[in-house]
């Protein structure tokens, strides 16, 4: 019985030298055709969030920033029972723009810019003209004039300061609108979610480092599908453990089967340098040490000339070199080797 | 042979850059004449098909290795530039060296200390900004551009390659190796041209038109081009031409030199042929898909290989393809005659008909096709010696490699035994379909032979169809019954299937059984469970889910309760005895099943009519009360809309409401159909039991043929684009109801109304043009991903590892366990448990 146990699990266990990379590759791959191209709408935070093959296509380019950034707020326990105190939550971690709740107008005549208060979007997104003012008088350099009146905020530029030109009151009022008033920047349309017994607040954007500091989000869970900024804030182990996450999310949701270790390939390959490599020509296979086999992939002409500049070598250890010289490849059996003296 | 085939392994290839001197080291001729053949069609001497860069046509002979178009391998020429070239691909190289050398010292720019940087930025603050001085000899430094794509400026002024060649060369091997250049394989100074080498002519033959005309190659006329301005040039430097003359015939040299070496350098004009098209040049040859690397080098063509349509047959095996009587004839297999075989070679030899020799290949390697006479073929079975290799047609039982294209996994090629058959398709069994995607509409598929015995045993032993039955994919069943099949098999084992002695008698016999078991049943018949059960094994013990939702019993090798289905089949039942007994156990029960169950299909007479999908009266009278409810909540909605008394979903617009709900409506009353539908067609409607028991088609296919086809949508809405407030001409302005809005509510039976045909067809449309752009965006990404992944391998001790042998994974998957067996494993519970305590 123990030694029929043993032998199955030999059986079960993957053979030395089997080519799992192209296994994972095509086992990824292949459901690419059957997958659709439909976008995926999330109540409230993000319309067409884009699923299936250009999420997955998003996901292996390791792009910077997804099209669509979502971040998912847990809350400690005391907050995730209860509607009301997630929605509180979510309401604080919103990010308000100055623009949001006022109208901002340069004029560069007389160098001045006019803040105009909008008192019922300020009292929908909970900014008093008290805290804005405030917030406007920190964000300005000393050499601008500020006066409030009423509802209204006049800036004004001296004209005879050095480097104070129409183009400088211009990039001020710019500046002026994207002032962040409230909230965590780059956090918008947070809205509550509820997931089993517990509430969570699930909006757009990424900013791990501005929500984790809300006293009531549960540091360990916060979870975002922006794969570079969770390698910047938690490291490469934490951005694997996101590729596979966000890969099997976008192959479940279209009902396909694909074996985890195929996904842990992908994402171990991605991330085993140390940082997040995309799987292409600026990443995987543009650093690959064979010149022919970069050159066979994707711009021929670039890699053959640097490598004869350099004088390079090409050890033919990858699979396209050999392919390209005509000699067994080095997976699977090819990698056997068998030596003996003929007679 | 061995030995030799031993030590012609390539180990490394270095690339480099020539020096001139090698240039004019490997050039066996100095092409000096902008032409190529004389009046009389023959070479001219130090033209640009001079006979000593060897030849392309029969009959004549190489000069410079006496080879013949076959046996020459061709030589380099050159031309010895008047005034030297830059070389346009390594404009960057050179630009960078220039930024980083001193012009007058050649010395490497170094970083100037810090003091000294201080004062300067002290002294440039007063005199305005100060150049930057050269840390070794204290010269200043100038402000080196790239004028793209040649040229270089000095401060604004143009410097003429001979000036940069200078400087380059000036460079000490020392600084160029801190440059990241190697200076033994890449002197800077070779990046400027002084000789041009002259690919052989074998590189870019001619061809001869059918009225006997010539027509040279892109590359031949670049340079004559190239002689003729380089003559030029020289005549006129000769003739003491004023410099900007000079200057400007330089200006063209480099113009076709660039050209020759990539016809789509950005910022000038590609060279063209006399018809307008841009010639192809050295980059285009190798550049993308069509170019030498993706389309000579990684991939290959092959010879013993055939193509030709395919069709079904299932009669033969599942690892068997059926090969046309002509191909069999025309494939064959290098046999080595030994001792043991030399009898049967010779035989082989002598035969006149299909199985015979075709070739036999002497030890030193002539091949010599058998002969055509008796007496020819005789003599030549007699000569035939140890050592020789015998090249025999297939047959029966070889081993061939079966492939559809695209071939997106492994699966896609696999290893099947020949079986020659009368007709011109390959034939293959039905079951075999999924893994590579097959139908039989006019399909066509490759076959292979391997040309040597190691080759031979790896198909035999790994790539075999038997031995691909899971997928390794997700660890299911690829390889599983396929629409009549699981048809048959249903009706095979249904409750109340009953078969008497004789069609029992005649079910067992195709399954290869010749015991007959006890009839089962009061009436002295066979269930058709017990004719199933025959095939299984007596240890096996299932409890399973059918995909009708009712259990499946399997107790002792008898399947005891439920019927078989699709799930029920290439579940558990599969899977396991894949894993327990072995592929080619599961092949043979495979194999014997589907005879079964297609003669149980054909016993039962299962087929499909217009009958199947007409709806009763009454039936239709529900349909309608379904489809009227559902008109007027869509009004309702509409009105609350209209009214503005809608309530508006959390985030979404009024109007992206309204659309929302009414899709939501329209779903729902689909499925409220499909209720209708199914009760109406009735349990014993063959398209609705196919539709249950997962053979073929769905519960919507039978609603849209019967019932009513439904909504029509595009980009997930429903189509509302076309004309000013409305989608047709036929339809009222403003209306926004369900016809308006492309709901079908015609039947494909009843047929649909022009209107409704019209948004049909956009909603086909947009899926034809979804599914073209998804193919070509997925293709990609896969070729990416396979290019990225390709050289991680498993090694011995279960860590994955890169081409350089960098760890990727320490144990593969974590458990090194093949995925191939990865759902297989939940059913085994001693493996199970096993792992738990090895983890």
């Amino acid at each position: 019985m123990l030694i029929q146990r043993d032998n199955m699990k030999k059986k079960l266990k993957i053979a030395p030298y089997e080519a799992v990379g192209v296994v994972s590759a095509q086992s990824i791959g292949e459901p690419g055709t059957q997958m659709t191209m439909r976008t995926f709408h999330y109540a409230g935070v993000a319309e067409h969030v884009p699923t299936g093959l250009p999420r997955l296509i998003e996901i292996v380019d390791a792009k910077k920033e997804p099209k669509k950034p979502l971040i998912d707020v847990y809350l400690k326990k005391e907050y995730a029972k209860s509607r009301e105190k997630a929605e509180k939550v979510a309401e604080e971690i919103s990010a308000v723009y100055l623009e949001d709740v006022a109208e901002v107008l340069d004029d560069l005549e007389s160098y001045s810019i006019e803040i105009a208060f909008d008192k019922k979007e300020g009292e929908a997104q909970k900014v008093s003209f008290k805290d804005l003012k405030e917030k406007v008088e920190k964000a300005l350099e000393k050499n601008a004039k500020i006066k409030a009146e009423g509802e209204k905020i006049k800036i004004k530029f001296d004209k005879k300061e050095k480097g104070v030109n129409a183009k400088y009151v211009r990039k001020q009022s710019q500046k002026l609108k994207q002032l962040l008033l409230k909230g965590v920047d780059g956090v918008y349309k947070a809205v509550v979610t509820k997931e089993g017994d517990e509430y969570f607040v699930r909006a757009g954007g990424y900013n791990i480092v501005g929500v984790i500091s809300h006293p009531a989000v549960d540091p360990s869970r916060i979870y975002t599908n922006n794969i570079k900024e969770i390698e910047r804030v938690f490291g490469i182990e934490a951005a694997r453990n996101a590729i596979l996450k966000e890969i099997k999310d976008v192959l479940d949701m279209q009902g396909l089967y694909v074996d985890i270790r195929h996904i842990m390939l992908v994402a171990d390959a991605m991330t085993y340098s140390g940082a997040i490599q995309s799987i292409g020509r600026h990443g995987l296979s543009g650093s690959k040490v064979g010149v022919l086999g970069r050159a066979a992939f994707e711009e021929t002409i670039k890699h053959l000339i640097n490598a004869a500049a350099k004088g390079e070598e090409d050890k033919l250890i990858g699979v396209t070199e050999n392919i390209i010289v005509g000699q067994t490849v080095p997976v699977g059996t090819g990698k056997v080797k068998l030596k003996f003296m003929p007679r | 042979m061995l030995e030799e085939d031993i030590r012609h392994i390539i180990g490394k290839i270095r690339f480099s850059l020539y020096s001139p001197e090698m240039i004019r080291k490997i050039a066996v001729a100095k092409i000096t004449v902008p032409d190529t053949y004389d009046d009389d069609g023959y070479p001219i001497d130090g033209g640009l098909v001079d006979l000593r860069l060897g030849v392309v046509d029969p009959g004549l002979k190489c000069k410079t290795c006496g080879g013949t178009v076959k046996s020459c391998p061709g030589h380099f020429g050159m031309i010895e530039l008047v005034r030297p070239v830059v070389h346009v691909e390594f404009v960057k190289h050179i630009y960078y060296i220039l930024k980083n050398t001193c012009p007058s010292c050649h010395k490497l720019i170094t970083e100037v200390k810090k003091e000294e940087m201080e004062k300067e930025v002290e002294e440039g603050e007063k005199k305005g900004r100060k150049k930057k001085k050269c840390g070794h000899c204290g010269e200043e430094l100038p402000e080196i551009k790239l004028m793209k794509p040649t040229t270089f400026l000095k401060n604004k002024d143009v410097m003429l390659p001979h000036e940069v060649r200078e400087w380059l060369a000036g460079i000490s091997d020392e600084d160029v190796r801190k440059l990241g250049f190697d200076p033994v394989y890449a002197r800077p100074e070779w990046m400027i041209l002084t000789v041009l080498p002259v690919p052989p002519v074998s590189v870019r033959p001619s061809i001869t038109l059918e009225t006997g005309e010539r027509s040279e190659d892109d590359l031949t006329h670049k340079l004559v081009d190239i002689i003729r301005i380089n003559q030029k040039l020289e005549a006129n430097i000769n003739a003491g031409a004023p410099q900007l003359i000079i200057e400007d015939l330089w200006e063209l040299l480099q113009y076709h030199i660039t050209t020759y070496f990539d016809n789509e350098t950005a910022h000038i004009p590609p060279a063209r042929h006399r018809s307008g098209r841009p010639l192809k040049t050295l980059a285009q040859r190798l550049k993308g898909k069509e170019g030498r690397f993706r389309y000579n080098l990684s991939g290959k063509r092959v010879n013993f290989s055939a193509r030709t349509v395919i069709s079904p047959d299932p009669r033969i095996r599942m690892d068997e393809v059926g090969v046309p009587q002509k191909i069999a004839e025309e494939l064959t297999i290098p046999l080595h005659v030994t001792p043991w075989n030399l009898e049967y070679c010779k035989q082989l030899v002598m035969r006149s008909e299909y199985p015979r020799a075709l070739y036999i290949i002497r030890s030193d390697g002539r091949r010599v096709k058998v002969g055509a006479t008796e007496e020819m073929r005789k003599e030549q079975a007699e000569s035939l010696k140890v050592g020789w290799i015998v090249e025999r047609q297939v047959v029966d039982g070889d081993i061939a490699l079966f492939n559809r294209q695209p071939s997106l996994h492994r699966i896609s090629m696999m290893a099947h035994e020949i079986k020659v058959l009368p007709g011109r398709t390959f034939r293959l069994n039905p079951v075999v379909t999924p893994p590579y995607n097959a139908d039989f509409d006019g399909d066509e598929m490759n076959l292979h032979v391997m040309q040597n015995e190691e080759a031979q045993a790896e198909a035999r032993y790994l790539a075999k169809v038997e031995n691909q039955i899971l997928s390794p994919r997700h660890g299911h069943a690829i390889i599983k019954p396929q629409e009549d099949h699981v048809s048959g098999l249903y009706i095979l084992t249904r409750d109340g299937a009953e078969f008497s002695k004789t069609e029992a008698a005649h079910i067992l016999y195709l399954a290869g059984i010749t015991k007959m078991p006890k009839p089962d049943l009061k009436n002295g018949k066979y269930s058709g469970k017990l004719l199933f059960s025959q095939l299984l094994p007596s240890n096996l013990n299932i409890k399973t889910k059918s995909k009708m939702g009712d259990e499946v019993v399997i107790k002792n090798g008898k399947l005891i309760k439920g019927a078989i289905d699709s799930k029920a089949i290439e579940g558990e039942l599969l899977e396991r005895l894949f894993v327990e007994k072995g592929g080619e156990y599961v092949r043979n029960f495979l194999d014997a099943v589907l005879k079964m169950a297609l003669h149980a299909l054909y016993l039962e007479g299962f087929t499909v009519s217009l009958k199947n999908y007409t709806i009763s009266k009454e039936g239709k009278e529900k349909i309608k009360a379904i489809i009227e409810r559902m008109n007027r909540e869509i009004d309702n909605l509409i009105l609350q809309y209209k009214n503005k008394t809608l309530e508006r979903s959390p985030g979404v617009s009024l109007q992206e409401t309204l659309e929302s709900t009414i899709l939501e409506i329209t779903t729902k009353a689909r499925n409220e159909v499909g209720e209708v539908v199914e009760k109406d067609l009735g349990k014993d409607n063959t398209s609705i039991i196919m539709a249950k028991i997962g053979a073929r088609g769905s519960l919507l296919n039978a609603i849209q043929m019967s019932a009513v086809v439904a909504q029509q949508t595009v980009r997930s809405k429903r189509p509302a684009r076309g004309y000013r407030k409305r989608v047709l001409p036929y339809f009222k302005k403003g209306v926004l109801s369900g016809r308006e809005r492309g709901f079908v509510y015609a039947s494909f039976h009843d047929g649909l109304k022009p209107d409704e045909f019209y948004l049909h067809a956009m909603g086909g449309r947009e899926s034809l043009v979804n599914k073209a752009i998804r193919t070509a965006r997925s293709g990609y990404m896969q070729r990416r991903l396979i290019n990225a992944l390709q050289d991680l391998t498993v090694a011995p001790d279960l860590t994955v590892r890169n081409a350089d042998d960098s760890i990727v994974q320490f144990i593969y998957g974590g458990d090194g366990l093949d995925p191939m067996f990865s759902s297989t494993t939940k059913h085994l519970e001693s493996v199970k448990q096993d792992d738990v305590d090895t983890a």
